[in-house]
């Protein structure tokens, strides 16, 4: 999977993309996310309150119980903030 | 057809005004709505903005965007120009022009478009203020003006 991150959750987790492989037991974004959170502090800070992150997998938004996929390129970020 | 550019450098309203109505004569009315770097948030002062944007992305949702405003009014053309990178007070951040035989189409369509810009696409706001730097948060009364729209 390639991951991406925007905005603050990119400034937080300190990195603005990372490649990962899908572990076994995590089936969509929800659960992605949970596994990011344990990773250390800057991805508990990134991902501290679900109702600020939005998702996009493959460029289209999504909800967290979207099932991924190894080829997924999956974006998080905050709502956006444009115009 | 609507033209859609995501830049980092600026626009000239009238040279896209011109480039878009061209040699036509079927065009009864021009709104345009350019967005602005203000000097102000709350009580602080800005006095700078990072744009940040999800390339690819960025430019999908503009179109999907501009398709749906192409389906709700008969529109004769347009524009949607957003900006990304360091910009500072006074500066452009966006452009939107409809082009439409009556007005009101033009209108609706230009405010349409900039409600669901706002909070469908992928732009962040981030503001250097005499208040320190933050993210500009989501307006809960931003996500009602484009829920307004699905009625």
């Amino acid at each position: 999977m390639n991951l991406l991150y925007f905005a603050h959750v990119r400034e937080n987790i300190g990195c603005s993309s990372e490649q990962m492989s899908l572990p076994d037991n995590i089936s969509n974004v929800g659960e992605l996310m949970s596994h990011l959170r344990a990773k250390g502090k800057g991805y508990q800070s990134a991902f501290e309150n679900e109702d600020n992150i939005r998702v996009a997998v493959n460029q289209l938004y999504v909800n967290f119980d979207h099932v991924i996929s190894e080829q997924d390129e999956i974006a998080f970020f905050p709502p956006m903030t444009g115009g | 057809m609507m033209k859609i550019l995501v830049q980092e450098h600026n626009f000239d309203i009238t040279a896209e005004i011109a480039g878009l109505v061209g040699k036509r004569t079927d065009i009864g009315g021009i709104v345009t709505f350019t967005g602005l770097v203000r000097d102000f948030h709350g009580s602080h002062k800005v006095q700078k903005m990072t744009l940040e944007h999800f390339p690819g992305m960025a430019e999908k949702q503009l179109e999907t965007i501009c398709k749906t405003a192409q389906e709700r009014w008969p529109l004769l053309g347009g524009t949607v120009i957003h900006r990304y990178g360091q910009l500072f007070p006074g500066d452009q951040i966006v452009l939107v022009i409809t082009l439409c035989a009556h007005r009101e189409a033009a209108f609706e369509a230009a405010s349409f478009i900039m409600d669901w810009l706002k909070t469908d696409a992928p732009f962040w706001k981030k503001e250097e203020t005499s208040g320190g730097d933050h993210w500009v948060e989501a307006k809960k009364s931003d996500s009602l003006k484009t829920e307004k729209w699905q009625k």
